[in-house]
């Protein structure tokens, strides 16, 4: 990205467009797959009834709130050439930063989506066993049946990922042009001093994240018009 | 077909014994938190009995409907299909369009469920029991929360299950729907069975005095 000093002109830029794109691109693709393995754990642990169920509850809860900057050193080491998974070759690739931001929405995706079944579950689980309706089978409809309420859910890793800066950092290295997100531009410019940038690049993120905002709320409230 | 060996549930039901038969449509009468409810869910094996044995030696399905529908997020016939599909039957469009028409919904078949009114909810709970050809129909109270008019539509599509040959067994608190819907009465007074005579007698000469003034006291209201 060439240097301005002025904002608008910061958006005629297609360095920055890039960046956004990126950002969209890792941060999505990891909601997507932290919501794939999430959501399924979440309804099982909201219907299941098995010893350590409390336990794990609560660690996940509490995982919530896990600093990106561990995670970030975590999937580092993972990833890192002397590491378990250093043959993957994905250390300071796209692909890192999926992988870290995934573990950082998962438990986010995992117990959201457990409490909102849970109370789901106190409505239907009469009429499911009534129609012999049991475990797994059960945790999925109920799961369907309240996916407009798993918007919160997706909003709330999507909040996440878009932004946090500490595990994307590590693990892409905020290599321009290749790793390079918004939260690490603005990082980045932040440092070099170049503070009206950074502060256009705030601007461009916090406009994204309210239109994936306002457009998931256009979406949930259509479909609960449409669907009851 | 249905046996209750001295079953108790905690502090709400006290150890009783009772035997339902096919044939005559058995109403479980009482006031509000006399233990119907739970008399029901334990028949149905919604709830396992403190004490006491509860064996079902029909061969058939049972199916109950509760006072207030639980209805999935998807059209009214594919309501009926899920609760098709758990019972094992693949492919039951026709069977699932037969039970919606039965209970007069076939022209909403494809509305989304949970936007129908509450009377038409509780009407497609019954085609979804309906749809399973059971053997035996439960229903709480399945028509406290509606309006006249709905209670009729539900009453006759009740009485059309009759018919058909399933054993009804309906708790309710009210006694004009019970003298209307019911063969036999069971009567329950504070977590005790008190007890149980053809719908007639019951009410022309009830045996003891809880019946006699819950009768007296609930006609107005009947």
């Amino acid at each position: 990205m060439t240097v301005h000093t002025d904002f608008p002109a910061i958006l005629l830029d297609p360095g920055l467009w890039q960046i956004v794109a990126l950002s969209l691109q890792v941060s999505l693709s990891a909601v997507f797959l932290a919501m794939t393995i999430g959501l399924p754990l979440g309804a099982v642990l909201a219907v299941g009834r098995f010893p350590g169920r409390g336990a794990i509850v609560v660690v996940l809860n509490a995982l919530m709130g896990l600093p990106p900057v561990v995670v970030g050193l975590a999937v580092y080491l993972l990833l890192s050439r002397a590491g378990p998974l250093g043959e993957l070759g994905l250390l300071f690739t796209p692909g890192a930063m999926i992988f870290a931001q995934t573990l950082l929405i998962l438990p986010i995706a995992a117990a959201l989506c457990r409490q909102a079944v849970e109370d789901g579950w106190r409505e239907y689980e009469e009429q499911l066993r009534s129609l012999g309706v049991h475990g797994l089978p059960a945790a999925l409809t109920v799961l369907w049946d309240i996916r407009f309420s798993l918007v919160t859910a997706v909003l709330a890793g999507l909040g996440r990922a878009s932004a946090e800066v500490g595990a994307v950092m590590i693990v892409g290295g905020n290599i321009d042009g290749v790793t390079r997100v918004m939260t690490t531009a603005i990082a980045l410019e932040t440092s070099k001093g170049d503070l009206p940038l950074a502060l256009g690049l705030g601007v461009v993120l916090i406009a994204v994240v309210l239109a994936l905002n306002t457009a998931a709320h256009l979406v949930r409230d259509a479909a609960q018009r449409r669907f009851g | 077909m249905l046996r209750l060996q001295d079953v108790s549930f905690g502090s709400i039901l006290a150890p009783l014994s009772l035997e339902i038969v096919p044939g005559p449509s058995t109403v479980i009468l009482g006031a509000n938190g006399a233990g119907k409810s739970v008399l029901m869910r334990l028949m149905h094996g919604l709830l396992a009995p403190t004490t006491g044995r509860v064996t079902w030696s029909g061969g058939g399905r049972q199916a109950m409907v509760f006072q207030r529908p639980v209805m999935l997020r998807r059209s009214a016939l594919a309501n009926v299909l899920y609760a098709l599909k758990h019972a094992g039957i693949r492919n039951g469009e026709e069977q699932a369009m037969a039970a919606l028409k039965e209970v007069g919904l076939a022209h909403v078949a494809l509305r989304p469920a949970r936007v129908l009114s509450g009377g038409e909810q509780q009407r497609l709970a019954l085609a979804r029991a309906w749809a399973l050809h059971p053997e035996v129909l439960f229903l709480d109270e399945p028509t406290a929360s509606l309006d006249p008019s709905a209670t009729r539509e539900i009453e006759n599509v009740i009485r059309a299950f009759d018919a058909a040959g399933t054993k009804i067994v309906m708790a309710t608190h009210n006694l004009g729907q019970a003298r209307r819907l019911g063969d036999e009465v069971i009567y329950l007074h504070q977590g005790r069975l008190v007890e149980r005579a053809p719908v007639e007698e019951f009410f022309a000469r009830p045996r003891t005095a809880e019946a006699a003034a819950f009768i007296k006291g609930e006609l107005p209201w009947a």
